[in-house]
């Protein structure tokens, strides 16, 4: 009984390998760790930079805390896209990144924005209407995006009121989630990620409201070797990068 | 180490698995001694229903809870308000999540049971409610204890759900879980191995517990 359930069982398992697609045998040539605010930017870069030079790579998205907790603690990554200066940095004097390999490859533009089109008006008065219920920002301690809007409702004054109707995103995207179902109706996302939603309203914020939002590249100790991922880093640099950089809401520095 | 921002997370956490404890035995109870009893047809989809959250990643069920409670949705329109980035909606995931790991152990209690007292009681002319709250819960009390601290230790560890509709706001909906996940992401590990370290020893204890109210109930029993 037990045989026959043996055999059936190695059967299964035989069957289902056999029905898996055929993968070429060179994997992932470069596995790169990207903030959260360059999800989409990254996936049209890699097919890009895929398309011109056969190389291949794969991304892991996430906050950039979260990203380098994971470095820290011997990710396999061959290369870190953050969205600030501070880590990288820290991951260069720390040995786990390239020392010299640290670029900055997008300045980040923030932005109040709403599913609401008629929330915004082009203005950021909408932060100090008592009826707002929730504004939904990234988390501060560990998100870029959440610190510089926390400085720019400093800046305008508007913090102390606001604070008990703050609600956090883990990252980024989270919190552009929060404000696309409409749970939160207004919050501070990146340009980037509202870029081809026009059926919102916005405010851009000015950019001497909070400090800019350098977005720096460096290249990872497991990576030092890896061609694929000295290449990514490369092309990130290149006029065709460029301007699908900026094409997505970015600055260039 | 022990701030008053750790106290107060320790404390809504806490009051959160006692909340949502309270209301799934309220609810739990009569669902589990349905579907216990009853020769309903649809019984067994409502307890595939019941069973959902014990393999659904809590993101999924935090996913949806978002759009349900969404300020758009019919449900939201019902009972007026939003409920994300609420405590009382952290309740509702909570309960959602937590169904299972109450409902189960209650419901193999009252199969457990069988008929003999039932008809024992009806015998001597108990009514229905009567004999389900003198006969039926006293005999199922085990069970009972078991779903409440597997539902209450569930609660204090769920993290999935509570990211997806919390918005980590302190007071409210930054409960324990997240906490952790804050501490580890800004490096702060010193006070994330103080909670992570007490909910290990919490875990340790709950299932302790329940080995304790088994053996106890077992050596009662002839």
């Amino acid at each position: 009984m037990t045989h026959t359930l043996l055999r059936f069982c190695f059967g299964l398992v035989v069957a289902t390998l056999a029905c898996l697609p055929v993968t070429t045998v060179r994997a992932a040539d470069a596995t790169i760790a990207v903030a959260a605010n360059f999800t989409s930017a990254a996936k049209e870069l890699g097919s890009a930079f895929e398309e011109s030079t056969g190389h291949h790579v794969e991304f892991s998205f996430g906050s950039t805390g979260q990203l380098f907790t994971q470095i820290a603690h011997g990710a396999p990554f061959d290369a870190f896209l953050a969205a600030d200066e501070a880590r990288p940095e820290r991951a260069e004097t720390e040995g786990l990144g390239v020392a010299g390999t640290r670029f900055t490859y997008a300045i980040g533009v923030l932005v109040l924005w709403s599913a609401d089109p008629d929330r915004i008006d082009g203005t950021p008065a909408v932060l100090s209407d008592p009826t707002l219920r929730h504004v939904a920002i990234a988390n501060p301690a560990t998100a870029p995006y959440g610190a510089a809007a926390v400085e720019t409702m400093k800046a305008l004054g508007v913090l102390e009121a606001l604070e008990p109707r703050l609600v956090e995103g883990k990252n980024v995207s989270q919190t552009y989630q929060f404000v696309f179902t409409g749970n939160a109706q207004v919050g501070f996302v990146a340009a980037s990620q509202v870029k081809d939603n026009d059926t919102g309203s916005s405010w851009t914020v000015p950019d001497d409201m909070y400090r800019p939002l350098r977005q720096d590249a460096v290249l990872l100790a497991h990576g030092s070797e890896n061609e694929a991922a000295k290449a990514f880093l490369e092309f990130l640099k290149g006029p065709e990068a460029v301007k699908v950089i900026e094409g997505f809401g970015y600055k260039m520095p | 180490m022990f701030d008053a921002a750790l106290i107060e997370t320790i404390l809504l956490t806490l009051q959160l698995a006692v909340v949502t404890t309270f209301v799934l035995l309220i609810l739990g109870i009569p669902l589990a001694w349905w579907l216990a009893r009853s020769k309903a047809r649809g019984k067994e989809i409502v307890a595939v229903l019941v069973a959902l959250p014990i393999v659904l990643p809590p993101t999924v069920l935090g996913f949806y809870l978002l759009i349900a409670m969404g300020p758009n949705s019919p449900i939201t329109a019902l009972i007026g308000r939003s409920l994300p980035f609420t405590f009382e909606g952290l309740v509702v995931g909570s309960v959602l999540y937590s169904m299972p790991f109450v409902v189960n152990p209650i419901r193999t209690a009252f199969e457990a049971m069988g008929e003999r007292h039932w008809e024992a009681a009806a015998t001597l002319r108990a009514r229905p409610l009567d004999a389900f709250i003198n006969v039926a819960l006293p005999l199922a009390l085990p069970g009972i204890l078991t779903g409440a601290i597997l539902g209450f230790a569930h609660t204090m560890g769920e993290f999935g759900v509570v990211l997806m509709i919390g918005g980590s706001i302190p007071g409210e909906t930054r409960v324990l879980s997240i906490a952790i996940f804050d501490f580890v992401e800004t490096l702060e590990w010193g006070k994330a191995h103080v909670l992570a370290g007490a909910m290990l020893v919490l875990s340790f204890a709950v299932i302790l517990a329940m080995r304790m109210v088994e053996t106890r109930f077992k050596s009662e029993r002839p």
